[in-house]
C-alpha cells in the first residue's frame, strides 16, 4: 500500500494530461514519452551485444 | 479401400502437403541460424509473451464484468495488468515491425510473412481500439463520440458503430482475438516454414554453409 502511494505521488494520474503543441504536431507527453522510448529500445536493439554471441563466434 | 481411393481422399492430400510443407524438424528445430541470435527476435517473442498475458486476463475480465474491475481492488489489478500488457505487447511489436523492416524481410519468398506481419499489426490496433471503446467509463464516451464521424465517414458504421457497446465488446472479446489469434498462428508457422530471413551479405549464401546454434 506504501508503495501505490509512493508511485501514486511520483506520477500523478488524476490530473488533466499535458500536452506538446508545436505547428501541427499535438501529442500528449505520455505518448510522446512511448514514442521516445521506442525509438532508444530499437536503437539499443540493433547496437547492443546480444547475451553468448562472441562465445558462439569464438567456438567457431 | 484400395490405395488409389486413398490417395484421393482430402485428408491423405491435406497430411502430405502439410507434412510436406512443414516436417515435424521444421515446425521444432534443434538449431537455427547463427543470425537469429539477434535483440530484435526477443521483441517478437516478448509481443507473443505479451499476447498471452492480454488475453489470460482478458479472459479473468470477461467472467467478472465492468462492475468487478472499476469497483475493487483486485479488479483494478486485472484491469491494469489487461492494459500495461497490451503496452508491452504493441511496443515489442512496433520495434520487432521497424527491425524487420530494416532487414527487408519480405526477400526470399517471405512475402506472405511480412503481410501477415503487416495485418496483425492493423488488427491490433483495431482490436485495442474496441478495448478502448469498451472501458465503460467516461474516456470510452469521448474515444467513441470522437470516432465515429470518422467511422461513419467510411461507410464501415452498420457493421462498427462505435456507439454501440454491446456491438464493440463483440468485436473486442469474440472477433478480434481470432482474428488476431488466427494470423499469429499463421505468422508463426510462415516463421518456420521459410526460416528467418537472412542478413544481405548471406543472401547468396546456400543454407547448408550458414552456421547454426541450438536454440
Amino acid at each position: 500500500m506504501i508503495a501505490l502511494s509512493f508511485f501514486a505521488a511520483i506520477l500523478p494520474l488524476n490530473t488533466l494530461g499535458h500536452y506538446i503543441h508545436w505547428h501541427f504536431i499535438y501529442i500528449s507527453v505520455a505518448n510522446f514519452t512511448v514514442v521516445i522510448l521506442m525509438i532508444v529500445t530499437f536503437v539499443a536493439a540493433l547496437f547492443l551485444p546480444f547475451p553468448g554471441r562472441r562465445r558462439r563466434k569464438e567456438n567457431k | 479401400m484400395s490405395s488409389e481411393e486413398i490417395d484421393r481422399q482430402w485428408t491423405t492430400r491435406l497430411r502430405r502437403k502439410v507434412a510436406g510443407k512443414l516436417p515435424p524438424e521444421k515446425l521444432l528445430p534443434d538449431t537455427q541460424p547463427s543470425y537469429v541470435a539477434s535483440w530484435i527476435y526477443v521483441f517478437g517473442v516478448a509481443t507473443l509473451a505479451a499476447l498471452g498475458v492480454v488475453i489470460g486476463t482478458g479472459c479473468i475480465l470477461a467472467l467478472r464484468g465492468p462492475q468487478w474491475w472499476h469497483g475493487s481492488s483486485y479488479g483494478h489489478f486485472v484491469n491494469s495488468l489487461h492494459l500495461w500488457s497490451v503496452e508491452v505487447f504493441m511496443f515489442s511489436m512496433v520495434i520487432h515491425l521497424w527491425g524487420k523492416f530494416a532487414m527487408a524481410a519480405w526477400r526470399g519468398g517471405r512475402m506472405l510473412t511480412w503481410m501477415t506481419g503487416v495485418v496483425l499489426f492493423l488488427a491490433s490496433v483495431a482490436t485495442c481500439f474496441t478495448g478502448y471503446a469498451i472501458q465503460s467509463n467516461f474516456d470510452s464516451q469521448w474515444i467513441t463520440t470522437q470516432a465515429k464521424d470518422g467511422i461513419n465517414a467510411t461507410g464501415a458504421g452498420a457493421y462498427f458503430n462505435v456507439l454501440n457497446f454491446g456491438q464493440m465488446l463483440m468485436w473486442h472479446i469474440v472477433l478480434m482475438p481470432l482474428v488476431l489469434v488466427l494470423i499469429t498462428g499463421m505468422h508463426i508457422l510462415l516463421v518456420r516454414a521459410k526460416g528467418v530471413v537472412p542478413p544481405f551479405e548471406d543472401d547468396l549464401v546456400p543454407a547448408a554453409k550458414i552456421t547454426r546454434v541450438s536454440e
